[in-house]
């Protein structure tokens, strides 16, 4: 077949691409450039334990807004393709029947998910974490909700106004460091603290817990967009 | 070539993996399939980033203990690459989720989910 011998073609011209990058890759021994920069000076500039966060709050921050935007963008459109009529949700919702097991496990798990969450997003500068994973645990709580508790209404209402809160303070904090530091999205607004402790590097936490209440909501949003819809067939 | 390290072998993993990826996107023909060759082909491509952002002998860039907070550019491994894959991960689950809602509306008009029923486009 020709469309398969054109794949096929195609695959084996890549595929000899990647093994001259494999077989041409020499590991470099040191940092180099600008991320010799961000090793050396970045406990003095930002203050946070975890350099991967210094770089994604602070260096690019601006970087992350645009990531947060994107997803925001995502959850706007999804919603809007799922659009679905409210009134009838009730009657369809009550014939889900659940297990004991899962219902009983997940009152327990729920809680303890969104607070492991909150701890990955407030211990984003210390710790592998930050507010995206926080968020992705928080939303994953929902979801283990809208499975086993099919009954508990999550109101979109709280859902937007969080969202909204969070995304809009995350601009004004950047706006803050043009005006009190440096420039835009600069975590000096607050004193860096004692290095390696919960209140240092600046704005950091704030704008992490900022991040992970936004995409907790914005996941939790598109999920339960989907269901609602799963719902009305 | 030398003795081959964790790096190479990551390297070759992302290389695979984004390959049968790429074979996925164009040989498959259920739409489920190819929306998971693009995470596919998505995470190839992050396991390159962090691989080549490797160093041999050098620790995770957090600064928990005093060793590492003197002369901390020449002991840990390059913090940038990470930070940008962590970019990639959010903005790919952005595209995969806005994927399998268009192959969700688009089951719910046809009721197939078969590539070859879309004939919309194709003249």
């Amino acid at each position: 077949m020709l469309k398969n011998s054109l794949i096929l073609i195609l695959i084996l011209g890549f595929a000899a691409i990647m093994l001259s990058l494999f077989l041409s890759y020499t590991p470099s021994e040191d940092l180099k450039g600008v991320s010799k920069h961000y090793a050396e000076y970045g406990k003095e500039e930002v203050g946070a334990a975890n350099l991967v966060s210094a770089v994604v709050v602070t260096y690019r921050g601006f970087d992350t807004l645009g990531e947060v935007t994107i997803l925001f963008l995502t959850a706007s459109v999804i919603g809007f393709f799922l659009k679905v009529n409210h009134s009838k949700d009730d009657e369809n919702t009550a014939v889900k029947k659940y297990s004991e097991i899962l219902g009983t496990s997940a009152k327990i798990l729920i809680p303890l998910m969104v607070l492991l969450g909150v701890y990955v997003f407030i211990n984003g500068h210390l710790t592998p974490g930050g507010g995206f994973q926080g968020g992705a645990i928080i939303a994953s709580a929902f979801v283990l909700m809208f499975i086993a508790l099919p009954q508990r209404k999550i109101s979109h209402k709280v859902l937007s106004a969080v969202e909204s809160f969070s995304g809009l303070s995350y601009v004004l904090i950047g706006v803050l460091g043009i005006i009190l530091a440096a420039g835009f999205l600069d975590n000096q607004i607050l004193s860096l603290g004692t290095f390696g402790s919960v209140l240092s590097a600046g704005a950091i936490p704030l704008i992490y817990i900022l991040i992970g209440l936004k995409v907790g909501t914005e996941l939790t949003g598109i999920i339960s967009n989907l269901k609602e819809l799963q719902n009305e067939q | 070539m030398e003795k081959i390290g964790i790096e190479q072998i990551s390297l070759a993993f992302g290389f695979i993996i984004l390959m049968l990826g790429l074979w996925g996107i164009l040989s498959r023909k259920n739409i489920i399939k190819i929306v998971l060759s693009f995470t596919l082909f998505d995470t190839g491509l992050n396991i390159i980033i962090v691989a080549i952002g490797y160093l041999k002998n050098k620790t995770a860039p957090i600064l928990d203990s005093a060793e590492l907070q003197t002369d901390t550019a020449s002991k840990i491994v390059d913090p940038l690459p990470q930070a940008l894959v962590l970019t990639s991960i959010v903005i790919g689950l952005g595209v995969t989720s806005l994927l399998l809602v268009y192959a969700l509306k688009l089951y719910k008009e046809k009721k197939s989910l078969f590539i070859n029923d879309y004939k919309d486009l194709k003249w």
